[in-house]
């Protein structure tokens, strides 16, 4: 599998992220070499295992359905640029 | 109204059921509703770093019940993934949820459209349900060009519910949502309460032509907070679409919200498609495994659901299929219909008891705008009324009026008896008496009915009643009445 500079620029669309035109050649080969790193794993013969969701092999421990936490607005709200009765402000959203 | 005909519709239901645990699924920050912005929001729920989040158990034991309760495949081994999107109510720029291995798979639901012999059941297949966090509220007035955030709903515990597309009306698919309402709050899982956003219900709806196969484009309604709504948001969708194809144009895969004021759908934004959402495992949970053993205890505990109590009301009670459908709808219907019984002990009536509460009350509570457990008149005062019409104190019209003056709170159905002397005329006698009266005053009448004006039996009833002031219990009235006139030759 190898990456277009357009499916590049969708993907960094999707993230978010902006790229300078001028980079997009030198990171599409950068990008393509990871993936051929990667495609190495098709020649591993996985046919009789099943697929894993984990690398760890163990489940998910439960908590009980206890409430611990305790309000702790202040403290949180100070990390944000805006705040205004007790909510977050952020840019407008609405399309 | 565009005409339907030659267009088949198809809808699919998204339905977002809270989970009613007291924490989240991620974190220990409370679930209770109507708190001030941000005091349930902790940690995890920011997604601030270096957080983990650790699965609710009591969310898994929940999503499993629902499985089991319709019949679906409860995943031994579930696991959770990433949904990345980019809204400022989901601060970690992911939602957690369950894409290639729900927890609840399959499953099937019988709905009934229409009443008496027009009713029709058909049985609508789940496609999966999920496990996820539910996001946070945006609030997008007064704050002078900027969007505020209230994070105490993010990390809520979500079943999705995911039905096939084989509802084929905007009825059969609010049958369809009234069915899973019902199970979700007969389980306990689920408050059920549209208003607060515990229960939402998204349609995904299309059209085609009558005989086609492939399904039509189609658009995803939002914002629907009632049953109601629910009807008139499809109907108008299903008008909209046919109208537009058959105007040449061709329908937009779009999100649409609804507008109760206004009663349309407008588009809310164009649907990304599903794989920008760039699904992947979720690296911080790891497999939720569920024992079997757990899981038969699980299947053990569930509560006598909708379907099993409405045909045991039938077999049980003699209802009609009818009557039973509209009492086990709800959990807290069929929890007052059954406290009522109870309290009438060896008087119980199921027929007469049902009769009222799908009846006098359900209409009295719909004016109001109430549902049964803020009713007024409660199950134990209900039964008071009832029993005091079982033993024939009083007639169906006198009980209406003791019914009425106890939704006006004036006591219980024996003072109010006391009270307005409603006492119904049961002694023979005293009826005789009265019917003997008003034949001797009307000897003209008499003789038409005896020589075949037979109509003329109802204009002494009401004679009588008159003179009874309606207390006169009407059985016996009637057939004192058919004793004393005699046969009136014109009836067979």
């Amino acid at each position: 599998m190898s990456l277009s500079p357009s499916q590049l620029k969708h993907v960094a669309h999707l993230s978010r992220i902006a790229l300078e035109e001028s980079k997009i050649p030198a990171l599409v080969q950068d990008l393509n070499a990871i993936l051929a790193f990667a495609e190495q794993l098709k020649d591993g013969r996985l046919d009789d295992l099943a697929p894993m969701a984990h690398p760890l092999d163990q489940q998910q421990p439960l908590r009980a359905d206890v409430v611990n936490e305790t309000n702790q607005r202040d403290i949180l709200l100070k990390g944000a640029p805006a705040t205004e009765q007790g909510l977050f402000l952020v840019p407008k959203v609405i399309e | 109204m565009s005409s339907m005909n030659g267009w088949e519709v198809v809808i699919g239901l998204e339905i977002h059921a809270q989970l009613a645990t007291k924490s989240k699924i991620f974190s220990g920050a409370s679930t209770a509703f109507g708190a001030e912005p941000n005091v349930q929001a902790c940690a995890v729920d920011l997604g601030l770093p270096g957080v983990l989040p650790v699965l609710n158990a009591e969310a898994v034991r929940m999503a499993a019940l629902f499985g089991l309760a319709i019949g679906a495949h409860v995943a031994p081994v579930s696991k959770f993934d990433r949904k990345n999107y980019f809204y400022p109510d989901l601060p970690k720029g992911y939602q957690i949820s369950q894409l290639a291995q729900p927890i609840v798979s399959g499953g099937s639901v019988t709905i009934t459209t229409g009443a008496g012999e027009k009713a029709v059941n058909k049985t609508i297949n789940l496609t999966r349900a999920h496990l996820e966090e539910d996001a946070g509220k945006s609030l997008h007035e007064d704050f002078a060009g900027m969007t505020g955030i209230d994070l105490n709903r993010a990390g809520t515990p979500l079943i999705e519910i995911v039905s096939e597309p084989e509802m084929r009306s905007a009825a059969e698919a609010v049958a369809y949502a009234r069915k899973i309402h019902a199970i979700v709050q007969y389980l306990g899982i689920c408050d059920g309460n549209m208003q607060e956003g515990s229960f939402r219900v998204d349609a995904n709806v299309s059209v085609r032509p009558k005989g086609e196969t492939k399904l039509g484009t189609r658009t995803e309604i939002k914002n629907v907070n009632s049953f109601r709504f629910l009807e008139r948001a499809i109907d108008y969708e299903i008008t909209r679409q046919i109208e537009l194809i058959e105007d040449g144009g061709t329908v937009q895969q779009q999100t649409r919200l609804y507008d109760p004021d206004k009663d349309e759908t407008r588009m809310m934004r164009t649907k990304e498609a599903a794989d920008d959402y760039r699904y992947f495992p979720d690296p911080d949970l790891l497999p939720v495994v569920i024992d079997p053993s757990l899981l038969a205890e699980w299947k053990a505990s569930l509560p006598e659901l909708p379907d099993a109590k409405a045909a045991r009301y039938q077999s049980e009670y003699g209802l009609s299929p009818y009557d039973a459908g509209v009492l086990t709808s709800a959990r807290a219907i069929a929890t007052y219909f059954e406290q009522t019984l109870n309290a009438m002990g060896s008087a119980t009536d199921a027929k007469l008891c049902a009769n009222w509460v799908t009846g006098a009350l359900a209409a009295q509570l719909n004016k109001a705008n109430l549902g049964i457990e803020q009713s007024p008149v409660s199950s134990d005062a209900l039964a008071g009324l009832l029993l005091r019409v079982a033993d024939n104190t009083l007639s169906n019209k006198l009980a209406k009026e003791v019914f009425d003056a106890m939704w006006a709170g004036e006591g219980d159905a024996d003072s109010i008896i006391d009270a307005r002397g409603l006492k119904q005329i049961t002694d023979s006698s005293a009826i005789e008496d009265m019917v003997d009266g008003i034949l001797a005053a009307n000897p003209d009448k008499v003789a038409e009915y005896r020589s075949g004006k037979d109509k003329l039996f109802g204009f002494f009833v009401g004679q009588v009643m008159k003179a009874a002031q309606g207390k006169a219990n009407p059985q016996q009235l009637n057939e004192v009445l058919k004793a004393r006139l005699g046969p009136s030759e014109g009836s067979s």
